[in-house]
This record gives C-alpha cells, structure tokens and sequence, in this order.
C-alpha cells in the first residue's frame, strides 16, 4: 500500500510538472504560431529562439508586486485564480498516458486513475471551473471584471450541455465511460473520429468555448472589457489564470485525443514486434504528438477567427449545438441496432 | 467488463488533489513572499477599481441582465436530464429497441420542453 502510494504521488508529481512545462512553452508557441501567422519573427531575444522566454516571464510574474483594489473581498481575491489552477490540473487524472510499464515483474499503470467514470468525473471537475472564474470576478468588485465573470460562467454552462450531450453518442458505441476502456477499444486504427465525425466536431467546438478560447473568448474580450475577469489581477495570481487556460488547453487535447483519435494507439503497431515497454515509451510519444497537433490547432483557430458576439454565441450552443448532438445520438441509436 | 471496481480507485484522485494543492499553495505563499516588497505604497487612487481612468462610480455589486440567471436555471434543468441518459447510453446495446423507444419517448418530452423554452424567448438577446 505505501508503494501504491508512493508510486502514486511520484506519477502525480510527473504529469503536474509535464502539463505546468507544457502551459509554459505553450505560451512561447502561441506567440510564436501568432507571428508566424502574421509574418512577424516573434520572441527571440531571451535564449536561442526565445527558448527562456517563458521563463523570464514566469520569474517576472513572480517578482511582480501583489495589488489589491480596496473594495475586493480578500478571501475570494486570492480563492479565484487558486481555484482555478487546481481545478485545470485535477483533470488529468484519469488520462491514460500509455500502456502500463512493466518493471521487474511488477505493473505500473501509466494513469493516475482508472475509475469506471471517467468521463463522468472529467464533466465534474470541468464544470466546478465556472467558480473560479465567477468568484474571481465578483471579487475584485470591478464591473468589467463582473461582466467578464458573467459571461464566462455563462458560455461555459451552455457548452457544458452540448459536450455532454455529444459524448452520449460515444458511450453509446463503447459501452463504458472508463478512459481506459475506450482507448483499447480503439487498437489499431478503429479511431472513433471515423464513427463519430460529427461527435468529435460538437465536442471540439465545445472544448473551445469550455476552455475561453478565440473565438469564443469573450469573457476576456479585451476590446469592451479591458481584461474580462481578471482586469484586477496581478503578479502571480494573473499569472495562474493564464496558466490555467494553456493547461486546460493541453488536457483537453490530451482527453480529445483520448476519445476520439485512439490515445497512445497508432496503425500497424502488431507488425513493429517492439518489447511492452517500449511501446509504452512510444505510445506516450504517439499521444503527445497528438496533443500537440490539438495544441497547434487552438493557436490557427485563435489567430485565424474572428470573435463572435455574445448572442451568437449562445444562439450557436443552444439551438445549433444542442440539437445536433441530439440529432446524433439518435443516428447513432438506429445504426447499432439495424446493425 | 471483467473488472469490479472499488471505492478504492479514487485514492489516487485524493493523491493528485494532494499533489495539485500543494503545488497552489506553495506557489501563492512564494509569490507573497518574494513578490515585490519594495514597492508596497498604499494609496487612494492606486487601490481603487479600475475604470479606465474616470471617476469610480458606485459599486459592482450591481444587479445584470436577468437573461443570465435564466441560462443558469435551464442549464440546471438540462444538465440533469442529460446526466438521465448516461446510464440508458452504458447499458444501449442489451437494451435494444425497447430501450431505444422508450428513450425516444423520454427525448420527446426533453425536446418539447426545449421547444417551449426557444418560443418562450430564453435565447433572445437584445
């Protein structure tokens, strides 16, 4: 049991530095893919290529002195960006990374977790996300930062419905909502996006709109509302809130991956005849590149699109979203059963 | 499936929560701690709102637009209904079309609802 335990915190403490080391370079990435986009060079001056640019920024967040408005109420100030860090990285829990590693007889699952609802406790972490943006933004008792607050919690409830409503579809199909289970159901190249395109479509539209990015940022819409909730926020606590939306980023390419592109599984895997672990090894190189591709494509989309307007917004997950992915889980329905 | 699954597989999610509160905790105190010092001047118009340099006017604990709790209030709705289907999309293919009509009838009432609410106006934003 101590072994379980100790191996456990050990595993914890690998993904929390990968997915925090990740969020890091993200931030370099997206300036990077920006400049690339916009024919610019980007941040190359910290490093060869701007390589210690995300971390000059990290230590300057740190340095940076803490304010306060004087009207904020201090307890939930410094809750909102907490809340909202330690709910982006109790997601990846029940992400399988790779197949288990076998050492000296013994097995060493490669995921934290593997509970039978999986994606049951992914949708109850990712909803317990709204507190932190709402209570950062009635906090600091500034109305941009209200508004901003108001209309995240609000976009990200409407496309909670849709995500949840578009995974039906799939745990239809599979018959279990165990990570696990899903990703070995997909050996080989039985992927689910070749049975479920228009799943994995309402659940990436979604994953944008969940995680407040472009085009659906309009809770930090910096044209009418200066910063969106955290127009107050300063050294880290700002810093959190950034941080947590690229480490959101990268869970939700790791559970996009997951559940509709096969996770650590790749075609003609049977034909390498690699030993079990290093497939392991490969098979977590496999998903992260995948993770990097969903990665890449936030960046096109946030630097492609233009934002949408609030009642577009909502209009697009209430009456578009919605009925399509109802509309799914009876096409889904009739094509098992005449099967 | 072959595998009976206990309360104990949630251990490891109290490890992580461990794990991630800690990581929060130790990095909001080391901000406090080495976050400039140097600087700390308190005054009236640097810790008031910010409000793009005007005069601060009242307070944002102000009532907003009501549309927002009606979103709030049918994503509860909603939200519940849709945790109703779960259960029914595990156990889909032993149930079979019974099963299937009998969700039908379910998703036909959700559906009329949903109807309702759209005439209503609830998406309505002016």
């Amino acid at each position: 049991m101590t072994i379980f335990i100790i191996y456990k915190v050990f595993l914890c403490s690998v993904i929390l530095i990968l997915s925090l080391l990740v969020a890091m370079y993200s931030t370099l990435i997206e300036r990077k893919v920006a400049a690339f986009l916009q024919d610019r060079i980007g941040p190359d001056r910290a490093g060869p290529f701007g390589l210690l640019q995300p971390l000059a920024d990290g230590i300057k967040l740190f340095f940076k002195e803490e304010f306060m408005p004087n009207t904020a109420d201090k307890f939930l100030y410094i809750l909102g960006p907490s809340l909202t860090m330690l709910i982006a990285l109790l997601t990846s829990a029940v992400i399988p990374w790779s197949i288990p590693v076998i050492i000296g007889g013994k097995i060493y699952p490669l995921q934290v977790a593997d509970i039978n609802i999986g994606i049951l406790y992914i949708f109850a972490i990712v909803s317990m996300g709204v507190y932190g943006i709402m209570i950062g933004g009635w906090a600091s008792n500034n109305k941009y930062a209200l508004l901003g607050a108001v209309r995240a919690s609000s976009q990200m409830i409407s496309y909670e419905l849709a995500m949840g409503l578009s995974i039906i579809s799939l745990a239809m199909m599979t018959g279990s909502l165990s990570l696990k289970d899903i990703v070995e159901q997909q050996q080989g190249f039985h992927w689910n996006i070749f049975y479920q395109p228009l799943a994995f479509l309402i659940f990436l539209v979604c994953a944008f709109a969940e995680t407040n990015r472009s085009p659906f940022d309009l809770p930090e819409c910096e044209t009418e509302l200066v910063g969106g909730y955290h127009t107050e926020y300063s050294s880290m606590k700002l810093g959190f809130y950034l941080f947590a939306e690229y480490v959101n980023m990268f869970v939700s390419g790791a559970i996009m991956a997951t559940l509709f592109f096969g996770g650590y599984h790749f075609p003609f895997v049977d034909k390498l005849g690699l030993s079990n672990n290093t497939l392991a090894v490969v098979g977590f190189f496999i998903l992260f590149t995948k993770i990097t591709f969903f990665g890449f494509l936030f960046m096109w989309i946030r630097w492609t699109l233009p934002r949408f307007r609030f009642d577009q917004l909502m209009r697009l997950g209430w009456k578009a979203l919605i009925p399509l992915a109802i509309l799914n889980i009876l096409i889904t329905g009739i094509v098992i059963l005449v099967r | 499936m072959d595998k009976t699954f206990v309360p104990a597989d949630y251990i490891p999610i109290l490890v992580q929560f461990a794990v991630a509160f800690g990581f929060v905790l130790i990095t909001m105190t080391l901000t406090h701690i080495i976050g400039g010092k140097r600087k700390k001047i308190h005054t009236i118009r640097k810790e008031e709102n910010f409000e793009c340099g005007i005069e601060v006017k009242g307070n944002a604990r102000f009532p907003f637009s009501v549309q927002y709790f009606l979103i709030a209030i049918l994503f509860v709705l909603f939200d519940v209904e849709i945790i109703f289907f779960y259960p029914w999309a595990i156990n889909f293919k032993s149930t079979g079309w019974n099963g299937f009509f009998e969700m039908l009838l379910f998703l036909g009432f959700l559906m009329f609802g949903f109807y309702y609410i759209i005439q209503k106006g609830a998406f309505k934003w002016d």
